[in-house]
């Protein structure tokens, strides 16, 4: 079956999610989709699995436009799709989710019954229900047993029930959602195989990732997309350079205006930093750290930019330098220390932090614009004299603070989770550097903000270094690497794999992003955790500071 | 000028040293976030967000219909006259109305006021008598004020405190104990008795927010294994003449408190309002600026409403629950004490009651807060003090205000069913709607 994608557009308000996207999946093809997070990638499967409508445009199966409101229309035109969370019944065995839906039933051959019951009384056919599994499975190689139960077996075989339940469903054109996102690298490999046996079966995979070299080692036709529009079609042979250029875009689309930085004392040294990795073992790292033996400086009036793939350990990196998550190694700020302070205490001893999950870690929704402004200053004058708070304090600092960050609200009494997102992170940065601050650490401080919150987002930025803060700015987006870094660090699977000057090429960064410096297996063959200690030595050295 | 990694001399006092464990500060790792997910939070939004002040009154109203009905068809003499509604459906219709009327007139009469007293008054009678149903439903509501305070601080800062019960005995212990065992002057001896019982609860309260802190134990099956284990500690106590039973006495019954711990009744002739009441008004009144004016409440409510929010702005979760655990348990002690100095006396099983399981209706009904759940408290003090006057008049029995108090918590929780039959529109995100919103979340 063909499958055809033309003019596909979804906006949501204001932000355009898919742009005009046509995209082709030719029978027995292997269509990789390969964009950052945001780009769009998601939104678009799901237009095409019936969960969005779409604004604009069309589908055609075999060269004729259908019509897709629900996963049910998509199932019966032979699409099928594997969720980033899979949609399965714990407690159920295998047989029985796969069921479930589309049950298939023997009829029970008392006559009369059913009509005397009022409603059906077929029985659930459970032997065929098993009896498919085990022909499928055998069929594809996904080695899956019908009677486990789904919450006993690993994800790996979980995302291959899922795989079942859509090929039972008789899906023509699978689509896999981020499906290593949850995967170890053996896993992975597990996956590709089945992947290649469904090929052979004659049936289409849309393979949907931001990682490279899956990209590289699975799919028959790459189509990139960036912001909603498809920037690209490639062939899997292509470099990881050109890819990963055409991923994230070419620099210099926003240009902050900044005078040359003028780098004081060391405010920030992190030294062999290193945080376990369990807790991101999903990411396809089994048991390596997520923060393997970081060191990094960063002096006063100068920005740092760490720039990398999402989900290389810059999320753990920023919450071990706040003390949010235990980690080994030092963390010292302005020679002071605080590797093992509390939050509170590095707060209180002038760093700054914008969290990359704004919404969780950020703010308090219910809460006031003005509760929210003081949210780590609560209890310190002016704010409190005592235990007491000082209403008119709190009124006088929001006042000041929402017309000085120009956020747009209706007064200062309204809830901050009814602003957009580029005031309610405006609240933030205003609460954050609007004490005297040190160190200002920002993590993806314009992630899904409009042009203009963005450009006043980065203008802050710029003006707390001029006035000697030392900043760090974990960004995915090259552009705004670019845009605001004085320094650029570069971090894949948990190290820095280089330090460069902002002048450093696109090609030159995609490939210390794509960890090119980092020699040995690439991740696939499940590295054997490290020693904690070889990290600077690996990453260091290639620093270009004069 | 700027140093690599790399090149940075492994100088000065650190070095294999540097390789210290966190994880002993860090009590609250990652895992903390996912605790935090899920259905508490959306629970709690919708019973603090609640409902608009019209759905209570209406759930108030449903209930006391539905409650007619009960009333009614629970009464021989109107199933009698039903059985005859086609020879004579006036008899049976007034013969309902006449019921209803009876008892719930005499509810009225017996907790807000009689009319008779203020006619008896011209007479020659009391005037102190107009006041006494309202003197009965304030040392009704007394006790459920500051269980359903405990409850509802509880709530604030995102736990659901269902042991107020085990924190009521708590604090009634001490205080019965404090109050026979030792001889002090008047005044001192009380405050020291009611002090002794906030003390006594605060302990159990301290007992699970300590346990939730540092090893993650959920605080509802704490709280729920508490109110056993002090129902027991209770029997034990009440059943040692050594600790508080009543010497010579085979009942689990302990003596009665020396006079000077008895909190005495004020404010004219009698009857008079209970030193009880005030000070359950006053502990009302504090726990509502603790919540809405101070730091510590502020970092309640800011871990109520999104712990890892709290967390990142430098306050310290665990910490947060184990004093409001603490403050919650005080209140529910206290209002143990003030049970029994003020009205009891004496602690036996009878003035055990059910004041701490009530005091979470009483804070559901208030949208745990502090004025709310006074009045609600009030609501359920002039249920019960009006049920004694009711069963004496019309032989409803009591247990009648248990089902309106069942069917108001109901309604009360259930907004969008008020609102579906009484067709009101929805306002905003309020009341259940936004819970099931959170519960994807």
């Amino acid at each position: 079956m063909e499958l055809e994608l033309r003019g596909i557009t979804k906006r949501f308000g204001s932000l355009v999610a898919n742009d005009h996207i046509d995209l082709r999946v030719a029978p027995g093809e292997i269509r990789g989709l390969l964009g950052e997070n945001g780009a769009g990638k998601t939104t678009l499967m799901n237009v095409l699995y019936g969960l969005v409508q779409p604004d604009e445009g069309e589908i055609l199966v075999d060269g004729r436009p259908v019509t897709i409101h629900s996963p049910r229309d998509a199932i019966k035109n032979r699409i099928g799709m594997v969720h980033q969370h899979f949609m399965l019944v714990p407690v159920f065995t295998v047989a029985e989710n796969v069921a479930l839906g589309m049950e298939p039933t023997r009829r029970l051959s008392v006559p009369g019954l059913r009509r005397a019951a009022g409603f059906p009384t077929d029985l659930l056919d459970r032997g065929r229900a098993r009896r498919q599994v085990r022909e499928l499975s055998e069929r594809y190689g996904l080695q899956v047993n019908a009677d486990a139960m789904v919450e006993d077996l690993p994800v790996g075989v979980q995302q291959r029930v899922e795989i079942i339940k859509a090929l039972l469903r008789d899906a023509s054109v699978l689509i896999l959602d981020e499906p290593t996102a949850v995967l170890t690298p053996s896993e992975t490999e597990d996956l590709f195989r089945v992947m290649r046996e469904l090929r052979a079966g004659g049936r289409s995979i849309v393979f949907i990732s931001h990682k490279l070299k899956e990209m590289q080692a699975i799919a028959d036709e790459v189509t990139v997309i960036r912001r909603g529009q498809v920037v690209g079609e490639r062939p899997p042979t292509t470099s990881d350079a050109e890819l990963a250029t055409l991923m994230v875009g070419r620099p210099v689309v926003l240009r902050v205006h900044k005078e040359p930085a003028q780098p004081g004392d060391v405010v920030l040294s992190v030294k062999d930093l290193t945080v376990s990795g369990e807790v991101i073992a999903t990411d396809g790292g089994g048991g390596r750290n997520a923060v393997d033996g970081v060191s990094l400086d960063v002096r006063a009036g100068e920005i740092l930019g760490i720039a990398g793939v999402q989900g290389n350990g810059q999320t753990e990196l920023c919450e071990a330098i706040m003390g949010l998550r235990p980690a080994t190694g030092m963390v010292r700020l302005d020679a002071t220390d605080i590797t093992h302070a509390t939050p509170r205490d590095r707060l209180r001893a002038g760093v700054a932090y914008i969290p990359e999950d704004r919404h969780e870690d950020g703010i308090v929704a219910d809460f006031s614009v003005a509760d929210n402004l003081v949210l780590d200053t609560y209890d310190r004058p002016p704010i409190a004299r005592g235990i007491a708070m000082d209403l008119p304090a709190i009124r006088k600092n929001a006042g000041n603070l929402v017309s000085e960050f120009d956020v747009r609200t209706s007064s200062i009494d309204t809830p901050v989770g009814t602003l957009s997102g580029g005031n309610q992170q405006k609240v933030i940065l205003a609460r954050e550097v609007g004490r005297q601050v040190r160190l200002l650490l920002a993590s993806q401080p314009t992630r899904g903000l409009d042009v203009g919150s963005i450009e006043f987002v980065h203008r802050r930025i710029v003006e707390e270094r001029d006035q000697g803060t030392a900043v760090v700015i974990v960004s995915s987006e090259l552009d705004e690497i670019y845009a605001l870094s004085d320094r650029i660090a570069v971090m894949y699977e948990g190290k820095i794999t280089g330090f460069r000057t902002p002048d450093v090429s696109v090609t030159e960064l995609g490939l210390l992003m794509a960890g090119a410096h980092i020699s040995g297996p690439d991740g696939q063959d499940g590295v054997p955790e490290g020693p904690a200690d070889a990290g600077p030595d690996d990453a260091g050295g290639d620093g270009a500071q004069e | 000028m700027t140093s690599d990694p790399g090149n940075q001399p492994a100088g000065s006092e650190q070095g294999p040293i540097d390789t210290v464990t966190r994880s002993a500060t860090a009590t609250s790792g990652p895992p903390l976030r996912d605790r935090f997910r899920g259905s508490g939070r959306a629970v709690i939004s919708a019973i603090t967000q609640g409902s608009p002040t019209v759905v209570t009154i209406l759930a108030i109203f449903s209930a006391l219909v539905l409650g007619a009905l009960v009333i009614a068809f629970s009464d021989t003499t109107v199933l009698h006259a039903w059985n005859s509604f086609f020879a004579a459906p006036g008899a049976a219709i007034s013969a309902t109305w006449d019921s209803v009327a009876a008892a719930y007139s005499a509810l009225f009469e017996g907790a807000i006021f009689n009319p008779h007293t203020i006619s008896a008054a011209f007479h020659g009678g009391s005037v102190g008598a107009i006041f006494y149903p309202l003197s009965q439903t304030s040392a009704q509501a007394t006790p459920l004020i500051l269980t359903g305070l405990a409850v509802a601080l509880a709530f604030r800062a995102g736990l659901f405190n269902i042991g107020a019960a085990s924190q009521w005995i708590g604090g009634a212990i001490v205080a019965t104990y404090l109050g026979f065992a030792v001889s002090l002057p008047l005044v001192i001896h009380a405050i020291v008795c009611l002090i002794g019982g906030f003390a006594g609860g605060a302990v159990i309260g301290w007992l699970v927010g300590a346990l939730k802190a540092r090893t993650g134990a959920h605080e509802v099956i704490v709280t729920i294994m508490l109110n056993y284990i002090m129902y027991q500690v209770l029997n034990l106590v009440l059943g040692t003449p050594t600790a508080l039973q009543l010497r010579g006495q085979a009942n689990l019954i302990s003596p009665n408190i020396d006079p000077n711990a008895q909190l005495p009744h004020v404010g004219g002739p009698p009857p008079q309002v209970g030193v009880g009441f005030l000070v359950a008004l006053a502990a009302a009144a504090a726990t509502w600026w603790l919540l809405e004016r101070s730091t510590v409440g502020f970092e309640f409510r800011t871990v109520g409403a999104n712990p890892s929010a709290a967390r990142t702005a430098g306050m310290s979760v665990p910490r947060t629950w184990v004093l409001a655990m603490l403050l919650a348990g005080g209140l529910a002690g206290l209002s143990g004490a003030v049970a029994i100095q003020g009205t009891f006396y004496s602690l036996n099983f009878q003035s055990f009651g059910n004041y701490g399981f009530s005091g979470i209706t009483v804070a559901l009904l208030g949208r745990a807060r502090p004025l709310g759940v006074v009045l609600a408290a009030l609501l359920f003090g002039a249920l019960q003090a009006g049920s004694t006057v009711m069963e004496a008049a019309t032989s409803v029995p009591v247990d009648i205000t248990e089902v309106l108090e069942g069917l108001i918590v109901l309604f009360v929780a259930a907004p969008p069913l008020i609102r579906a039959v009484y067709r009101l529109r929805r306002t905003e995100g309020a009341g259940l709607g936004g819970a099931a919103k959170g519960w994807n979340g």
